[in-house]
């Protein structure tokens, strides 16, 4: 603080002297240097608005105040109702954003601007501007005009649409109500966003968004203190304590009495960091940090309000900062085509330099003027050179066509297809949401077959964020809970089909009657939107124990462990309780707010009303032995709402669950004060225990205890639970708990690899000694070295613990989560999870969800423990947030590719979202590889926006990473068919469109190329030129775009059965440079043949120039057809139609168009159509010409096929072989179906093995533990 | 259900096989097993055409005959040399054998060689609208013509454009010099070498109301080049005269190559000994020799050919046949070797 301090008086001094020059220039006779307010003042009254010097000066201020290292802010009440010009804080921006990029009138200019910066545009109005030269001959320069201007004004219409739509949504964001305070109405009146300015007192209401940077100031909390929930902005949906600024804070806070000066550093986009002070008066200075601001985004929860001093506003707020606006992506096929296109550029200069200089050469060659050189309209014939200067653009506008503009139209059309089909997917629509697929990006449809990898959120993405109890054991016997487990499995595994096809008939009928049946479940997702899971089933014989031991408790005053048990379970937290059901709604779109008044203000002063309310209610509810019916369903659904009335609101979801799973049991917890917990027994007795010490959760101990006086035993309890081996190495005494510890520490490890966050429960008894200690634990109060004494006190504390059992809670996985990623990781996709989370949850989902295997070479990498590596198959890495940002840094950017690149999976922890971005982008640009983002919550955003593919799960968290994406789907799993079957078919369907296209152009316009050979190189064509541009218009225009549509090289069946046919769209694919060029010298090839063989049939005969082109154009079209015809991998009824439909309207076209009696080629297809010649022609030209294309197929067919054509081997087998031999392939490859069943059946308690069993030590060993510094207890969870 | 679009499942896509794509399919794989015989079939299909076009092509005959400085016309190619000479008329006389009688319909043709009639100004350089008889075009031709839309006294020019103009005016008479003493003339239709449509629809004379051609003509003027106007281009035939002169109407359609041949008469086998075409013996051909060739290096032929059913005197359409034919046979054999093992 000191630091900031002096370099504020530093730059303040600077800031002084920089007012005062203006000043003195404008005022030479005042040279008084008084505070910086007043000078500011005066110099704002004395600006004339009309002065043209004033307005540059006042700018040139505006710009340093805000270019300013630190900014000096006041209160604005002063100044309310005042000029603009008298404002103090007028140079920093308001709260109204603003992301679009155009305006109303600037659209026209800027959007062409934008549009010019694609090469293609600019390069077709060059053309279209080329024909209107004289001199090149062009036939009706005005036809050429029509497709540029078609396709520029259909591109500037969606931008224009999709800018309106940001500019709704501002609108939207900008008039969200506030509370702002006005001197005049003295209270806080309500006012839009937009309205909040620097300086202003904002009151932020009980699960408001806070709409601007604030500087917390007061709350209604005595303490000082606000809960937020940050999940806008990094998803975490925990709440985050803020307090006030100290000092500041007064019983009865006036905005109007705040006189001080907020200095506060520039905006950055750093949403962990953040420092100000605050200088009273009386020059007394307050630091202030990240701990005292309300972020724009974020939510006021459990707190009724909370008024904050706006320090940042509008774009200057940390959340903005954080948003980058969008990237124009491109997709990598259509970089690549660029390329292509330039090559074809090269190719057309180069045909049009030979005709140049062909022609110069004919010309020379001529020893006069002959009558056919027909001299221009003054009578003059052109020179050689002047003329062969004129071909070569004449030549451009002839073989204008190698550089389609209809490739770029039918690229659309076909995206526009696909997209057509991706969201009438009936296997990407999601049930329970109503929602199907959302395209939103149009142009990268086919960047989803050649994904490589996957950077995914984990909260709300892989996970549903709802912590469910699955198992425990206490005293080392273990409770499975089976039912617990069944409900949700059951609607799992009724959503996968039975087939492991999904795709099928019989999947989506199956999906269909499980609505039904798991129809309750659904209700109760839509009504609660808290991301606990509440719901637990008891296990039955642990509650059967439960209620022996609670009698013999209660009859010998002795405590029964799993009494205890339960008991920390539902104390050792800090959960609150709070009272809300009805309130719980969404009150935006945007923002999923929970409406939850807190309790605890009411439970304090009439703690036994209220109990017996409650407690009647709950007692109707609570059977000991619920009924379990043999569908599965639990009775007590359909009550569960009104019963439940109490809310908890914990800052970890495992917590909540925790006080679920013991509220299920019996022990519910009534109300939490800071110096009482309230407990109610399944007896219906309430307890209240005195709460003398919280040693709260930190990541070194890696546990929390709870200190209370037991209100029968009058004993001091230590309650403590935390991570198993923080806890293991805590126990005192063997004997007796020796069994207890081995069993336990089994169940602990079954629990790890079913993907369970484990934690363990233990007691203590601390009778006298406590009361001697209690001196010390007063002298926490002391701010210095707080956490020292924590830790201190614990240390003392938590020694000689009794254990009592271990809880197993489930981080519920979305549906399908382990398998989609085992099936995306077949398809040779490395899947990255980047997540806010700890490092123990991540590995932990790692594990569940199958992006960790137990066989993996686990890397921990953290700032604290050193690396060694080798390498071996199957090397996963996990990352912590710092770590991170360290090899992110230039230097180690290198290395860690280089390391990530060897690495299966990679998890990263404790990430900003910045950061995840910065993550995407190193991995996309070093490695230059295609990369997915998939993310729910708005902190996935950038993350989304910087991968060559965002997709946002449309889900809890908000809808801001839907608006950010490309593509919008429901579920994780959907990714699946998403990537595997419409990425593939998308990415071949168009690569292979597109190589035709470019093969069509070439061989189309060649013909007219080995004209200029007979003609002098004068730009002659043997057709007309209406029917050179139906032919591109018309015969041949609906083929490819048919074939890119709707061409389908496997089966969906099959693509999903063999992920790895998926990798044939990684890297290069299918549209290489190899494919590129070999098709562009086939199109030379057929085109020689298309030209010479006619030419040589007619060079005797007497025939004219349109006669001769006829049999060309309709070789031509039957050899391009035809040659589609090889490439289309299945013809359905469409297809036929198409392709037949495309002949006939050529046939059909030309014989109307040759009807034309001022035509040209008048009467020559009829003519034609009469001469045998032009058949034979027709036959021959055809067979040779596409022999090589179609013997090289066959050959590659049946020598060497490539994985597609085994795969369309597999396609044709009937249903029943095929799918017996795709799970025999899987089998073979080693699915993950075997080893998770085996997981899944938990080991019998009967035959307690311990840890010491051979199997679990050879794990140990043989999976070499790769840590070599410091011991860092983490790596213990999993380094294997 | 999935019809009700209303409800819970509103936005349900429709199931069907065309949205979900799952539509019928015949997908056929390229492998050798599948293939082969179609190989070979078109091996076969393509010898036995290629051995009947060759066997057809060989009963066609063609003489050719060179006048462009040969013989008697080395003076006539001389004299149009000089551009001032171009108003005196040089005739010259060329003789040729006739080894084995040409039978059946014989077909006489003017061949030119080097002359572009494809250059892209060239072709544009004329008014088909004028040529189909419009009457405002008649007196106002295209711009496309010039600059030979109007002479140098601001008149029309009909027929307009580059084309017109440079219209091949050499003309031939054969005799046949027979067994007997008498020479006796070759007759030739000089009609009927046009397309049907190109006499009868697309040149077309402006409407006559009654009045003769030349009035119809009256206040145009010829090509630069031309010698007569266009109502008087065939003295013998009043009727063949103005837009649909047979011979303009072939010269107006361009040939595709500098060397080609234009139909110049057919022979009529009304007369002996002229009834199975054209006898064995010597002819003569008497040519006035107009047009001239130096300036482009050009070449002057006459050729006679008949015809089969697919054209004259064609040897590379056979030729092309057989040897595709061995190319699929190769193909579909190497095919057969590499699959087998």
């Amino acid at each position: 603080v000191t630091e900031l301090i002096r370099d504020a008086r530093h730059s303040m001094w600077k800031h002084v002297c920089g007012f005062s020059h203006c000043v003195r220039a404008q005022q030479p006779a005042n040279g008084k240097k008084g505070s910086l307010l007043r000078i500011r003042r005066r110099e704002s009254s004395s600006m004339a608005w009309w002065n043209p010097l004033a307005l540059i000066r006042d700018a040139l201020t505006g710009q340093r105040v805000r270019e300013n290292d630190l900014r000096h802010l006041v209160s604005n009440l002063p100044y309310e109702g005042l000029g603009k010009k008298k404002q103090p804080n007028r140079y920093l921006p308001g709260n109204a954003i603003k992301t679009t990029k155009y305006t109303l009138l600037l659209f026209l200019p800027l959007n062409l601007f934008e549009q010019f910066h694609r090469l293609a545009n600019i390069y077709f109005v060059g053309l279209a501007i080329l024909n209107f030269v004289p001199v090149v001959n062009a036939f009706e320069p005005e036809v050429a005009l029509i497709p540029i201007c078609v396709i520029l004004s259909l591109t500037a219409l969606k931008d224009a649409w999709e800018d309106f739509r940001r500019y709704q949504l501002d609108k939207k964001l900008n008039s969200m109500p506030c509370f702002i305070y006005s001197r005049k109405d003295k209270q806080f009146g309500e006012r839009r966003w937009k309205d909040v300015q620097v300086g202003d007192f904002v009151k932020v209401l009980s699960n408001e968004i806070v709409p601007a940077d604030l500087l917390l100031l007061h709350t209604s909390d005595r303490k000082g203190m606000c809960h937020i929930e940050t999940s806008n902005l990094d998803g975490e949906t925990n709440l985050k304590e803020r307090k006030v600024v100290p000092g500041i804070c007064e019983p009865n806070f006036e905005p109007e009495s705040f006189n001080s000066v907020v200095v506060c550093e520039r905006p950055n986009n750093n949403l962990n960091h953040f420092k100000c002070y605050v200088e009273k008066p009386n020059t007394e200075k307050v630091g202030a940090g990240i701990e005292s601001l309300l972020l724009r985004g974020c939510t006021v929860r459990n707190t009724d309000h909370a008024i904050g001093f706006v320090v940042y506003a509008g774009h200057e707020t940390k959340s903005m900062l954080n948003n980058n606006g969008p990237r124009y992506k491109r997709s990598k096929l259509e970089r690549k085509l660029n390329v292509d296109v330039i090559f074809c550029v090269i190719l057309l200069l180069a045909m049009c330099l030979v005709g140049a200089l062909g022609h110069f050469f004919w010309r020379q060659a001529l020893p006069g003027v002959p009558p056919y050189l027909v001299p221009d309209s003054n009578g003059h014939v052109v020179s050689p050179s002047l003329s062969s200067f004129y071909m070569f653009f004449s030549m451009i506008i002839l073989l204008q066509v190698l550089i389609p503009i209809s490739l770029y139209v039918s690229i659309e059309l076909v995206k526009i297809g696909q997209i057509f089909f991706i969201t009438h997917d009936i296997d990407l629509y999601d049930e329970e949401t109503d929602s199907r697929i959302q395209c939103k990006a149009l142009n990268i449809t086919e960047d989803l077959g050649q994904i490589e990898y996957i950077f995914s959120d984990k909260t709300g993405t892989l996970t549903e964020n709802k912590m469910v109890f699955r198992r425990c054991s206490v005293m080392g016997t273990e409770y499975p809970h089976k039912e617990n487990g069944k409900s949700y499995k059951r609607i799992t595994e009724e959503g996968r089909p039975t087939d492991s096809l999904p795709g099928n008939h019989v999947n989506s009928a199956n999906s269909l009657s499980h609505i039904a049946v798991s129809n309750f479940s659904k209700v109760i997702d839509r009504t609660n939107s808290s991301a606990q899971e509440t719901e637990v089933i008891p296990d039955r014989k642990l509650l059967r124990r439960v209620s022996v031991a609670e009698s013999t408790s209660i009859s010998s005053q002795k405590m029964d462990p799993h009494f205890d048990f339960f008991l920390a379970l539902a104390i050792c937290n800090t959960v609150v309780v709070s009272m809300g059901t009805a309130q719980r709604r969404r009150v935006s779109v945007l923002f999923t707010v929970i409406k939850a008044g807190s309790l605890r203000n009411i439970f304090a002063p009439k703690r036994d009303r209220t109990f017996s309310d409650t407690s009647f209610k709950e007692d109707d509810r609570f059977n000991p032995f619920p009924q379990v019916d043999d569908s599965g369903v639990f009775p007590s659904h359909s009550q569960r709402d009104e019963s439940s009335g109490l809310c908890y609101e914990a800052e970890s979801p495992d917590e909540a669950a925790l006080v679920y799973a013991a509220k299920a049991y019996g022990f519910i917890l009534l109300s939490r004060t800071p110096d009482s917990v309230t407990v109610r027994m399944p007896s219906g007795r309430v307890l209240v225990f005195e709460v003398l010490d919280i040693l709260t959760f930190d990541s070194n101990r890696k546990r929390m205890s709870v200190l209370v006086r037991h209100p029968i035993t009058k004993e001091c309890v230590l309650y403590t639970k935390g991570a198993d081996y923080s806890i293991m190495e805590l126990l005192g005494a063997p004997g007796n708990q020796k069994n207890v510890v081995a069993d336990t520490q089994y169940h602990l490890d079954c629990y790890a690899k079913e993907g369970l966050r484990t934690l363990c429960f233990t007691k203590k008894v601390h009778g006298e000694e406590y009361e001697q200690k209690r001196a010390c634990f007063v002298a926490k109060a002391a701010i210095d070295g707080r956490e020292q004494l924590i830790m201190d006190t614990a240390v003392q504390l938590e020694t000689k613990l009794t254990l009592l059992g271990a809880t197993g809670i489930e981080d519920r996985l979305q549906e399908s989560v382990p398998d989609t990623i085992l099936t995306l990781r077949e398809a040779g996709i490395k899947v990255w999870v980047l997540t806010g989370d700890k490092p123990e949850t991540a590995v932990n989902i790692g594990y569940a969800c199958r992006l960790l295997e137990d066989e993996d070479l686990v890397i921990n990498m953290s700032c604290k423990n050193k690396v060694r590596s080798h390498l071996t198959s199957n090397i996963s890495l996990v990352i912590d947030g710092r770590t991170l940002a360290m090899l992110l840094s230039k230097d180690l950017q290198g290395r860690f590719v280089e390391l990530a690149k060897r690495c299966r999976s990679v998890l990263c922890c404790r990430v900003t979202p910045l950061q995840k971005s910065g993550v995407v982008k190193l991995i996309r640009e070093k490695l230059r590889v295609m990369t997915l983002a998939v993310g729910d919550g708005a902190n996935d955003v950038n993350m989304i926006q910087a991968a060559d593919i965002g997709i946002g799960i449309s889900g809890q968290e908000g809808m801001q990473a839907v608006m950010a994406s490309d593509f919008a789907i429901s579920r994780f799993k959907h990714l699946k068919k998403l990537l595997l079957v419409h990425g593939h078919w998308c990415y071949t369907r168009l690569a292979n469109m597109i190589i035709y296209f470019f093969y069509k152009n070439l061989a189309n316009v060649n013909l007219l190329f080995w004209y200029q050979f007979y003609c002098g190189f004068t730009a002659t064509t043997m057709l007309d030129y209406w029917l050179l541009i139906f032919f591109n218009l018309f015969y041949t225009s609906a083929p490819p775009i048919m074939f890119g549509i709707m061409d389908k090289d496997v089966s969906a069946e099959v693509l999903l059965g063999v992920p790895e046919l998926y990798r044939t769209g990684q890297g290069a694919g299918e549209y290489s440079f190899c494919t590129f060029w070999v098709s562009m010298l086939d199109a030379f090839y057929q085109s020689l043949i298309c030209f010479f063989i006619p030419y040589l049939v007619y060079q005797d005969l007497d025939v004219d120039v349109f006669t001769f082109g006829m049999p060309l154009n309709a070789v031509s079209l039957i050899t391009i057809l035809l040659h589609l015809s090889i490439e289309i991998k299945a013809w359905t009824v469409v297809h036929w139609i198409i392709m037949l439909g495309s002949f006939a309207v050529s046939l059909i076209l030309t014989l109307l168009y040759t009807s034309c009696v001022t035509c040209n080629s008048y009467w020559t297809l009829q003519n034609q159509l009469t001469d045998p010649i032009f058949y034979l022609i027709c036959i021959i030209t055809t067979v040779v010409a596409l022999l090589p294309r179609y013997t090289f197929h066959v050959m590659r067919n049946s020598i060497n096929p490539s994985p597609i054509v085994q795969g369309r081997h597999l396609d044709r087998l009937d249903t029943s072989t095929k799918e017996a031999w795709i799970k025999e392939w899987r089998g073979y490859r080693g699915g993950g179906e075997v080893k998770r069943s085996k997981l899944s059946t938990p080991p019998s308690p009967s035959t307690p093995r311990t840890p010491t069993s051979p199997d679990f030590l050879g794990n140990e060993i043989t999976l070499n533990c790769l840590n070599w510094g410091c011991p860092n207890p983490f790596d213990r969870i999993r380094t294997f | 259900m999935a019809k009700a679009k209303s409800g819970p499942l509103a936005r349900r896509p429709d199931n069907s096989a065309f949205k979900q794509q799952r539509l019928p399919a015949w997908s056929p794989m390229l492998t050798a097993n599948t293939v082969l015989p179609f190989f070979y079939f078109m091996a076969v299909i393509c010898l036995l055409l290629g051995i009947w076009l060759l066997l057809t092509v060989q009963s066609v005959q063609e003489i050719r005959m060179d006048y462009t400085d040969s013989g008697a016309c080395a003076h006539c190619h001389d004299l149009r040399k000089n551009v001032s000479n171009a108003a005196l008329i040089c005739t010259c006389k060329l003789y040729f054998h006739v080894d084995r009688p040409l039978k059946g319909d014989v077909f006489f043709y003017y061949g030119l060689q080097n002359f572009h009639q494809n250059l892209r100004r060239y072709m544009d350089s004329r008014d088909d609208a004028q040529m189909v008889g419009r009457k405002t075009n008649l007196k106002k031709p295209s711009s496309y013509c010039k600059p030979f839309a109007t002479n140098d006294k601001g008149l029309p020019i009909a027929p307009c454009g580059a084309v017109a103009n440079s219209i091949f005016n050499d003309s031939f008479k054969f005799q046949y010099l027979g067994s007997g003493s008498s020479d006796e003339p070759v007759p030739l239709w000089r009609k009927g070498i046009s397309w049907y449509t190109d006499k009868n629809i697309k040149y077309r004379n402006p409407q006559m109301d009654n009045l003769s051609l030349a009035e119809v003509f009256h206040g145009t003027a010829p090509p630069p080049y031309w010698h007569r106007p266009v109502y008087e281009l065939q003295t013998h035939d009043a009727i063949n005269n103005g837009f649909i002169n047979e011979d303009l109407i072939v010269w107006m359609r361009e040939a595709a190559f500098p060397n080609f041949k234009k139909l110049y008469g057919i022979l009529q086998r009304t007369n002996k000994p002229f009834e199975s075409g054209l006898p064995k013996g010597n002819y003569s051909v008497e040519i006035t020799y107009n047009f001239p060739v130096q300036y482009f290096r050009g070449r002057k032929q006459v050729v006679l050919t008949t015809l089969n059913w697919f054209g004259g005197p064609n040897k590379f359409l056979p030729i092309a046949y057989l040897i595709t034919s061995c190319l699929v046979l190769l193909a579909a054999i190497g095919l057969t070797v590499v699959c087998k093992e």
